[in-house]
């Protein structure tokens, strides 16, 4: 029978199917970080019992650091405790924990790719919605519960309901200006933020296949803001480069390259739900409201129906209906983020911002996902074009995705964000939150006000 | 995790669609290292003002609505997979939560803790809004066993679906660790040949 790719690899890692039940799937790799884990520690220690696998199990401190003076001790107290708990976690059940001063510490979402442990066909959690990221190999991997952590940490396996299945195709050529941050923005635009609820996400079509694995990275990430369990890309010549070398890569990679080319979709294969948009359609994407799937080419205007959700939305965050985003003031511009903290998001947002000045009424925050991408970005000189653009190259962290560390937008402040959630109050209370790719916060870092990068390009 | 069979109570309508984990509990207050404590701050930003009066026109703030079973809007719980906002509102001390349409995450998260989360008909929802905004009194009878919601001043009912596994470790209180630790050998058998 003809198959889906994420079926391949699910059914492939089932150990038991309960009658009238979820289904016990075995998981290869499992991050975790300090925000949802302790308490799934704390479960185990009751039990009386030690992580299963801990060479599987790999760990990050991200979303709780600061992006300043990682050298100095976390002032924030409860912070300072939470990753601390993680650490003493760690070592208590035999763990590796590229925790802060670590040169393979950075964002978990990031880190996973970059070292080679996110691999093709393989089962992935973490107990963070964005884990989606790791589909971009042709992997299955979504964002789990506490308590399903503690399933992974005691048993290295999950209990699961199998999601139905959809798939997106994007075919045709991009436009000036638009990248993969677009892409995923104007299909949740189009799905809404519930659309994939229920679904297991394939991408698809010649504009998905042209995208760099870390562009892939960006759509697979924002999968689960409509709603989706996770998105996946078949893997190919670009995904079998990207990984070649890299510090857990297979060692015997040519053989390892082999099986990996037989994951995919079959032809004949049916999907529960088809979507196909054309790349030609997609412009420079902003989002005006406070959910990711309310989002606008940058050419249009904000929707003028009659709803209350976008009626309390727009009062959130002080706009019209109808009204044009292009010439408005913005406040704070953010790259960073599991979405868009990448060496290819550095040196497109430095592309735009060489030679140049940073606005005088904004503050820019440039925040790299990892150690390593830090580094590189230095190797680059790109620390050298933003320090004299009047920006700042910090340290790795989740930073102002979330509100939670000492990276947080102020109340009633705009903020041009890279990000991947515009949640009232996410960068932190009362902040309003614009989505767009790293080019088009470029393009506001400049000019104070939200642009259209196509204008300065 | 508490066993669940049934419940009778009256209940909080949150009329509100797409309400995402950021709301139910802000990432600041994800710093604990226990469950306990998050009920004080669900949907913190919702029911409080910045020096921490309570923001009166905020359902859970208005003293005419009471009970355990609380009412919300389509795709509850949609973003962030934070089991704190389960935590956060089976603390408060609701015990159902009920939706036309709940996120995927949240809804795992409930039932991992003993909060049952209800799915009816949009039809079966805008009902229980209705009913429980005319007469706050309204008692909703919740039985798992049954399978089935009643507005009890109406004696409208509506049979709702769960996962059979799901439904019985909510019965007896089970959860699934206990479960997968009984499959130890079957999952080092398969590691074998994985």
């Amino acid at each position: 029978m003809a198959t889906t790719l994420f079926d391949k690899i699910w059914d492939a890692h089932v150990v038991q199917a309960i009658e009238n039940g979820p289904q016990v799937i075995y998981i290869d790799k499992h991050f975790i970080h300090e925000v949802t884990t302790p308490q799934a520690f704390a479960g185990l220690d009751k039990r009386g019992i030690k992580v299963c696998r801990p060479k599987q199990t790999i760990a990050t401190a991200d979303h709780n650091v600061p992006t300043k003076d990682q050298n100095l001790p976390i002032k924030e107290k409860l912070s300072r405790h939470q990753v601390d708990t993680l650490i003493e976690n760690c070592k208590n059940h035999g763990v590796e924990l590229y925790g802060l001063g670590h040169p393979f510490q950075g964002i978990v979402h990031v880190i996973g790719p970059e070292l080679g442990i996110t691999q093709p066909g393989i089962t992935i959690v973490c107990g963070d919605s964005h884990t989606s990221t790791h589909g971009a190999f042709g992997a299955i991997a979504f964002g789990i519960g506490t308590s399903e952590v503690e399933q992974v940490l005691a048993t290295q396996c999950i209990l699961q309901t199998k999601p139905k299945k959809m798939r997106i195709t994007v075919d045709g050529v991009l436009g000036k200006g638009v990248t993969s941050k677009d892409i995923i923005l104007y299909i949740i635009s189009k799905i809404s933020t519930s659309g994939g609820t229920g679904y297991f996400v394939e991408y698809a079509g010649s504009a998905i296949q042209s995208l760099s694995m870390e562009a892939r990275m960006t759509i697979c990430n924002m999968s689960i803001e409509m709603g989706a369990r996770g998105g996946i890309i078949a893997p190919d010549e670009t995904t079998f480069a990207y990984l070649k070398g890299r510090e857990f890569s297979p060692t015997d990679f040519d053989a390892v390259v082999e099986k990996w080319k037989t994951l995919k979709t079959d032809e004949e294969a049916i999907f529960d739900k088809e979507y196909t948009f054309d790349a030609a359609d997609i412009e420079p994407m902003i989002t005006y409201g406070t959910n990711p799937a309310m989002g606008i080419k940058i050419s249009d205007t904000v929707p003028a129906n009659d709803d209350a959700g976008l009626e309390k939305a727009l009062q959130y965050m002080d706009f019209q209906k109808g009204q044009s985003l292009k010439g408005k003031e913005i406040d704070y511009v953010f790259l960073g983020s599991c979405t868009n903290s990448r060496m290819e998001d550095f040196r497109q947002f430095c592309s735009l911002v060489k030679g140049k000045q940073k606005a005088p009424n904004v503050t820019v925050w440039v925040v790299p996902g990892s150690k390593q991408v830090e580094q590189q970005a230095i190797a680059e000189g790109l620390d050298i074009i933003l320090k004299e653009a009047g920006m700042e190259l910090r340290e790795p962290g989740c930073s102002a995705c979330l509100g939670m560390n000492e990276d947080k937008i102020p109340a009633g402040k705009y903020c041009v964000s890279t990000s991947n959630r515009n949640f009232e109050g996410r960068q932190g209370q009362g902040a309003r939150t614009l989505l767009a790719s790293p080019l088009m916060a470029a393009a506001a870092a400049i000019t104070g006000k939200i642009t259209d990068v196509r204008e300065l390009m | 995790m508490e066993k669940f069979t049934t419940i009778q109570t009256t209940a909080v309508p949150l009329n509100m669609e797409d309400v995402d984990t950021d709301q139910i509990i802000p990432a600041r207050f994800l710093k604990a290292t226990t469950r306990e404590g998050f009920g004080d701050n669900l949907f913190r930003d919702w029911r409080y003002n910045n020096d921490n009066s309570l923001k009166e026109d905020f359902v859970l703030n208005n003293s005419v609505y009471s009970g355990k079973i609380l009412v919300v809007g389509k795709n509850f719980g949609c973003g962030s997979s934070r089991e704190h906002a389960a935590w956060a509102i089976h603390y408060y001390g609701f015990k159902v939560v009920v939706s036309s349409f709940f996120a995927d995450i949240f809804k795992n998260n409930a039932l991992n803790n003993g909060l049952l989360p209800v799915v009816v008909s949009p039809e079966f929802s805008q009902k229980l809004f209705s009913e429980i905004e005319k007469n706050p009194q309204t008692e909703i009878k919740v039985d798992l066993e049954k399978q089935e919601i009643e507005i009890l001043t109406t004696q409208e009912k509506e049979s709702f679906d769960i996962n059979p596994y799901k439904k019985t470790c909510m019965i007896n209180g089970y959860d699934d660790i206990d479960f997968l630790l009984s499959l130890k050998d079957k999952v080092e058998e398969f590691e074998l040949s994985h």
